[in-house]
């Protein structure tokens, strides 16, 4: 795969993008936020060093979904009242999909535009989407605490954020995330960790 | 990682730090997964996000009281997965104003994640968090759940408060706090529900002994003896109930095949037949011999019906059947009797004015009857008719067949239900509870008796 390169505006290191759609990365080394334009890099920020955070996954690590090969390129940590999760973006032949991991509890989800979605919501309410029944199970006030990688849209130094999280009998998830102005819905299921066959994991002192 | 990226972040390591209430070293084992640590040195509960550890709660109890039975820091392979166990905490409920508490383990897998296990009174549990919802079934009594085409029962619901807690928890833990607990059974699995606030979390444990988890942690000494049945402990009978009643089955259906090739291929021949008269109030010699008839083939049963026209009276047969070549002899008596009448009720009888003996195992020969008539006279004469037949298939050796394969097969499902009675005496469904307590009022008063 030819990637393109570039130079970061702030810092002059050689950026790689492994994803032909990304919008935005980060600069590994000055941890500038660099969103693509037409011509070049736009530095539109900066931030923070992540985090200690003990996800097994990292940059670079691959794995097979539903016979497809994906790469994590990037990844937006999120801090709520029970500490941190991360939306793992991973990119598959046809597309971008999020691996979320909470707690090492791992969930696959594929943005789903074209739903009509609610306003707001309440535990225990049911949706449908696409002839499944969702169940709302757990509405999460978060806000963002780092970011790392390419992601498919801009998203940096936002404020606080709610997550609705639904369940369905049958094994399928359902987030709504109302970051922006209008909801957004992603849909997908959880995951073993065996499963998803990834390589190229973190290792952990003790464990191997 | 690339490996192209600057300073790439280590190995993440197991981190030591100190409690802010006590000074004493606290270890995080889970890698920033946990979200409350507690020091068992001072039982302070902290905030295992917070770098600095702030002291959430404090609380007192003797740790010594209820130590872990399996040490945190501890290794076992569960599934095949490696695992560290790294908190516990003892929840107890109430039922009737008496405490029942069990331990709950707190397992870690970097890469896995947490599990759970719980003991009480010795029997455990390996538990985990479902990651579909179950479909919850009101309507019935006692409720069910569905979850992945298995339903589960209810068996109780209760109050569950953190009496103890020990390590590390990936959730907000705090002693003092409860949750509704419910758990829905299909042995040997267990569906519970928790409910906190709004939220219900769901989890599923299925049960394994105590020597498994013995042998996969590598413990020193034996795991705390199993105490009564519990909820969701499959029972040691009911997969032998099936075997059982399958094997009967099949035994059963060889009899009656073995019934119905004996009864075609047996020859069922009338060998002798001959009508006698006996007057008991005449004088003389009642006894006589019958005509000689001969036995062909193998050596077989010989079945003897005597039909005869008594009339409220009796006859007894005293008879012998005596082989002509070699001398020997089958001795039997018959009584025949046949009365009846009028009394209040109406009609009744009593008797038959026939029956019909067999005689096993007769060897082929030349065989006569030797018969001795008696009766009281008081019927008058009496005419009856002797019938020998040869080789007639017993029905009744295949019931009795029958009969002791149906021993072993009622005494595994007499004691599979006396098993499930124990297991839902526990429950929220125990018939009268009120009547238990009677029950062992009652069982006082034999001891007493005993003792007198």
């Amino acid at each position: 795969m030819t990637q393109p390169v570039a130079n970061c505006p702030n810092c002059g290191a050689k950026i790689v993008f492994r994803w032909s759609s990304s919008v935005q990365t980060v600069c590994e080394y000055c941890k500038s936020v660099l969103i693509r334009t037409d011509i070049d890099l736009k530095k539109v920020g900066q931030v923070a060093d992540l985090p200690p955070n003990s996800s097994p996954i990292q940059i670079g690590t691959e794995g097979i979904y539903n016979r497809q090969a994906f790469v994590a390129i990037g990844r937006i940590i999120y801090e709520y009242d029970l500490g941190t999760w991360n939306e793992w973006h991973l990119v598959l032949n046809n597309g971008s999909a999020w691996l979320s991991d909470a707690q090492d509890e791992y969930v696959v989800t594929f943005a789903a535009p074209g739903r009509k979605l609610p306003g707001e919501c309440r535990v225990g309410q049911h949706y449908t989407w696409d002839d499944n029944s969702y169940a709302v199970t757990t509405i999460t006030k978060a806000h963002y605490r780092g970011v790392e990688g390419e992601l498919p849209f801009q998203y940096w130094d936002k404020q606080d954020v709610v997550f609705v999280d639904l369940m369905s009998e049958k094994g399928q998830f359902a987030t709504l995330d109302y970051s922006d102005d209008s909801p957004v819905l992603y849909l997908g299921e959880s995951v073993d960790f065996d499963q998803l066959s990834l390589k190229n994991l973190r290792t952990f002192e003790g464990w191997s | 990682m690339s490996a192209s990226g600057p300073n790439p972040p280590g190995a993440p390591q197991v981190k030591s730090l100190n409690c802010p209430g006590c000074g004493a070293a606290i270890t995080l084992r889970s890698f920033n997964q946990a979200v409350t640590v507690v020091c068992d040195h001072c039982h302070s509960i902290l905030d295992a996000q917070d770098p600095r550890l702030a002291i959430l709660q404090k609380f007192k109890a003797a740790t010594n009281d209820y130590p872990p039975l399996i040490p945190l820091g501890t290794r076992g392979t569960i599934r095949g997965t490696p695992y560290e166990v790294i908190g516990f905490q003892r929840r107890t409920i109430h039922v009737d104003g008496l405490p029942y508490s069990w331990g709950e383990y707190v397992l870690f897998n970097p890469y896995k994640g947490f599990r759970y296990l719980t003991e009480y009174n010795g029997h455990w549990n390996d538990t985990s968090i479902l990651r579909s919802l179950p479909i919850v079934n009101d309507d019935v009594s006692p409720p069910t759940v569905s979850y992945l085409g298995e339903t589960y029962r209810h068996f109780q619901t209760a109050k569950a408060g953190t009496s103890f807690v020990l390590g590390e928890f990936p959730w907000q833990v705090r002693v003092g706090e409860s949750a509704d607990v419910s758990d829905y059974v299909s042995p040997p699995r267990v569906i519970s529900s928790e409910r906190t606030g709004k939220e219900i979390a769901w989890s599923m444990g299925e049960y394994i002994s105590g020597a498994d988890i013995w042998k996969s942690f590598g413990l020193k000494g034996t795991p705390p003896e199993r105490i009564g049945v519990y909820e969701n402990q499959p029972s040691p009978l009911s997969a032998d109930t099936k075997t059982i009643w399958a094997m009967f089955a099949c035994f059963a259906a060889i009899l009656v095949v073995l019934l119905a090739a004996f009864s075609i291929l047996a020859s069922s021949e009338q060998v002798f037949s001959s009508d006698y008269r006996f007057d008991p109030n005449a004088k003389g010699e009642a006894s006589f011999v019958t005509d000689v008839f001969e036995l062909k083939g193998h050596t077989s049963d010989l079945e003897l019906t005597t039909t005869s026209n008594i009339d409220n009276s009796w006859i007894y047969l005293n008879c012998a059947l005596i082989n002509q070549d070699t001398g020997r002899a089958f001795d039997f008596g018959r009584e025949l009797s046949y009365y009846y009448g009028h009394d209040e009720d109406g009609l009744w009888t009593e008797g038959k004015q026939d029956d019909t003996v067999t005689i096993p195992s007769v060897p082929p020969g030349n065989y006569y009857l030797r018969v001795e008539p008696e009766s009281d006279g008081r019927g008058g004469i009496i005419n009856y008719t002797i019938t020998a037949k040869r080789d007639v298939p017993q029905a009744s050796f295949f019931g009795i067949a029958l009969l002791v394969l149906l021993v072993p097969a009622g005494l595994i499902t007499w004691r599979s239900i006396s098993f499930e009675h124990l297991r839902w005496a526990e429950s929220d469904y125990a018939p009268m509870t009120s009547d238990d307590d009677d029950d062992s009022d009652d069982s006082e008063k034999p001891t007493t008796l005993g003792t007198i």
